[in-house]
């Protein structure tokens, strides 16, 4: 990577993690995604902007698992993939936080981060008996959540509605930490969060880059964006209409691109990975 | 998965947001909340020493075992509803389907020479038995496929086959009762009784409180148990946690179709023959028990054991009144307000923050 302004040098280099080309969803008479695409290359932070209405969550869910495009490809790894389920999504390598974060309130902390994916005891208990190694469940799910910092959390074995929006996202999250072994999709993970549990979430998403997870995040908050990103997919009327970094424009410049007052040249833009 | 956040200072301290107001009556609804069988189970031993104080026979050991006898039918059909209602939603066809199959496992084992009865296939009892409890299984199957499949709610397709089972009955069956001596006695062996001093401890009991026992362990222990929660609770989550929510749908309304097929059969043991008429309130009955029981119609929240000390709390209460002798509207009055108790006790126990 020693020219970046060469786009095309660099994009073959690299072959993209997750790559979605002419994707195209619709709701009845609602178009959600028209013709968009994404890349998200090895170790990077992509954010996804874009106004309300735009297709961010409709196009993440596209890799997700949660929506099935009615036209166009998703690669993972240069692979092209099918997802029908966030199950398949899930094995694949791809763990999501979805806004509404998909956690079940009246179930307890560690079987919400193992929920469809539990653990069953060895020997005859687990295989005859299909008996769930809870301890095991327990075990994991208080390493997991001490190694994110979120160690103060009372019981693992409290159900989460009795727990803070923050603290639910945090669940939330740790699942998805624990279990995304190539990707992490993170749609409006601060939404909901005070001053210091949105600090929290970013230094998580920092330090999953440090560990070399490649993060999507959609995000509305531009002064986090423009903090943590390495490039800036802007979607617009349901395609993608800019990517950008930091350095080469700053939040005003971002705001224009998603709301039409702006254009940008394509030799002004970042199709090719930055790190 | 080694994460390098590990360091206190930028750890959120989560813990100050669970400062609360921890009156008594604060305690006892988290209490309450953390083991939904509490309640019930209070109910239950309370009502048992006001009866035994109005009436001292109500504790007699023979009164006892008529009481668990009363409880078997109601009692097996409520594991299955228990199921239905722990997923959000309900089954108004337990006692059509019960009906159908015990109709079909008696017609199919008559003996061929009996007159009245439409199909006397002089079958051995076993696969009469097991052709009934098949038949049960198709009609659970038929109400997860409607729900699953055509997305209908569940209180609309059960109560459409509702009617349809009850006529499949009537169609095929003729509405007839079959008496027990046309019966072989391997049908009727759910009625039999062992003798513990004076307590009579049938076999459909037991049975009964062998699937209780079961499918208490299944909710506890197993994934799928998680995930009848987990569906009841919020479908949409459970979904996107990868969960299939049709398929866990679906195996609940045919699991629930094994239960009341087993019931159909201990029903045939504990009325000694089979009838069309034989438990004409069932559905709603179980219903009942489900709810004193302390499990939620809105879904994810209840036990088996909460179940099961429901519907004794309804027999406690039939039982007690009449031998108090208390007439049998005061009685169905009691068993009304007591629906109504649970209900609004479930309501103030799910406002509870922990």
């Amino acid at each position: 990577m020693t020219d970046s302004n060469t786009k095309s040098a660099t994009a073959i280099d690299v072959e993209p993690i997750i790559k979605g080309r002419n994707l195209v969803k619709t709701f009845g008479h609602v178009v959600g995604l028209n013709h968009a695409d994404l890349d998200l290359f090895p170790g990077e932070v992509l954010a996804v902007i874009g106004d309300n209405g735009a297709g961010k969550s409709t196009l993440i869910k596209c890799f997700s698992g949660a929506h099935t495009p009615d036209s166009g490809t998703v690669e993972v790894e240069g692979h092209s993939v099918h997802f029908r389920s966030t199950n398949d999504a899930r094995s694949a390598g791809i763990e999501t936080v979805f806004q509404t974060l998909a956690v079940s309130p009246a179930l307890d902390i560690a079987t919400n981060l193992f929920l469809g994916r539990e653990l069953r005891k060895p020997g005859p208990l687990g295989q005859i008996f299909r008996m769930m190694d809870k301890k095991q469940m327990r075990a994991q799910a208080a390493q997991q959540l001490s190694d994110l910092g979120i160690s103060t959390m009372q019981d693992i074995t409290q159900a989460v509605e009795t727990l803070s929006g923050g603290q639910r996202q945090a669940v939330a999250v740790a699942r998805a930490a624990a279990f995304g072994s190539k990707v992490i999709i993170l749609d409006e993970p601060t939404a909901a969060l005070g001053v210091r549990e949105s600090a929290r979430v970013l230094q998580l998403i920092h330090d999953l880059r440090e560990r070399g997870m490649p993060v999507i995040l959609i995000s509305h908050n531009m002064p986090q964006v423009f903090e943590i990103a390495d490039r800036i997919h802007v979607q617009r009327l349901g395609r993608r209409v800019a990517v950008i970094t930091p350095q080469s424009h700053n939040a005003n410049d971002a705001v224009a691109i998603m709301t039409g007052a702006m254009q940008v040249p394509e030799d002004e833009q970042t199709p090719g990975p930055v790190r | 998965m080694n994460s390098t956040v590990t360091s206190g200072v930028s750890a959120i301290d989560l813990s100050e947001e669970f400062d609360q107001p921890s009156g008594p009556l604060a305690k006892i609804q988290n209490i309450l909340h953390s083991y939904p069988y509490l309640s019930p189970l209070i109910v239950l031993l309370a009502a048992m020493a006001v009866f035994t104080v109005l009436n001292s026979r109500f504790i007699l050991p023979a009164n006892l075992s008529l009481m668990t006898q009363q409880t078997v039918i109601v009692g097996t059909l409520a594991i299955a509803q228990t199921l239905v209602i722990l997923t959000a939603g309900i089954d108004l066809s337990i006692g059509a389907i019960m009906v159908v199959a015990q109709m079909m496992m008696a017609n199919f084992a008559a003996s061929a020479s009996a007159s009245n009865v439409q199909f006397a296939l002089g079958w051995p009892w076993w696969l009469a038995v097991a052709a009934g409890v098949l038949m049960a299984v198709v009609a659970g199957a038929i109400n997860g496929f409607l729900i699953t499949r055509l997305k209908l709610p569940p209180f609309i397709v059960t109560l459409g086959t509702l009617g349809i089972f009850t006529a499949l009955s009537l169609i095929l069956f003729k509405a007839r009762t079959i008496q027990g001596p046309e019966l072989p006695d391997g049908m009727k062996v759910m009625g039999k009784a062992a003798k513990l001093g004076s307590f009579n401890l049938m076999l459909g009991v037991g049975v009964m409180l062998f699937l209780y026992g079961l499918f208490s362990y299944i909710l506890r222990n197993t994934a799928w148990g998680t995930h009848v929660y987990a569906v009841g609770d919020d479908p949409e989550a459970a979904e996107l946690s990868g969960i299939n929510v049709d398929r866990v749908l679906f195996s609940v309304y045919c699991v629930a179709g094994l239960i009341i097929g087993i019931a159909g059969w201990i029903t045939i043991g504990r009325v000694g023959s089979a009838s069309p008429n034989v438990a004409p309130n069932i559905n709603l009955e179980s219903i009942t028990a489900v709810v004193i029981g302390g499990t939620s119609l809105f879904g994810g929240r209840g036990t088996m054991i909460g179940t099961l000390l429901g519907a004794l709390i309804v027999v406690v209460f039939d039982f007690g009144l009449s031998l108090a002798g208390i007439d049998q509207g005061p009685r169905l009055l009691t068993i009304g307000l007591l629906v109504i108790a649970a209900v609004s006790l479930d309501q103030w126990i799910r406002k509870a923050k922990g």
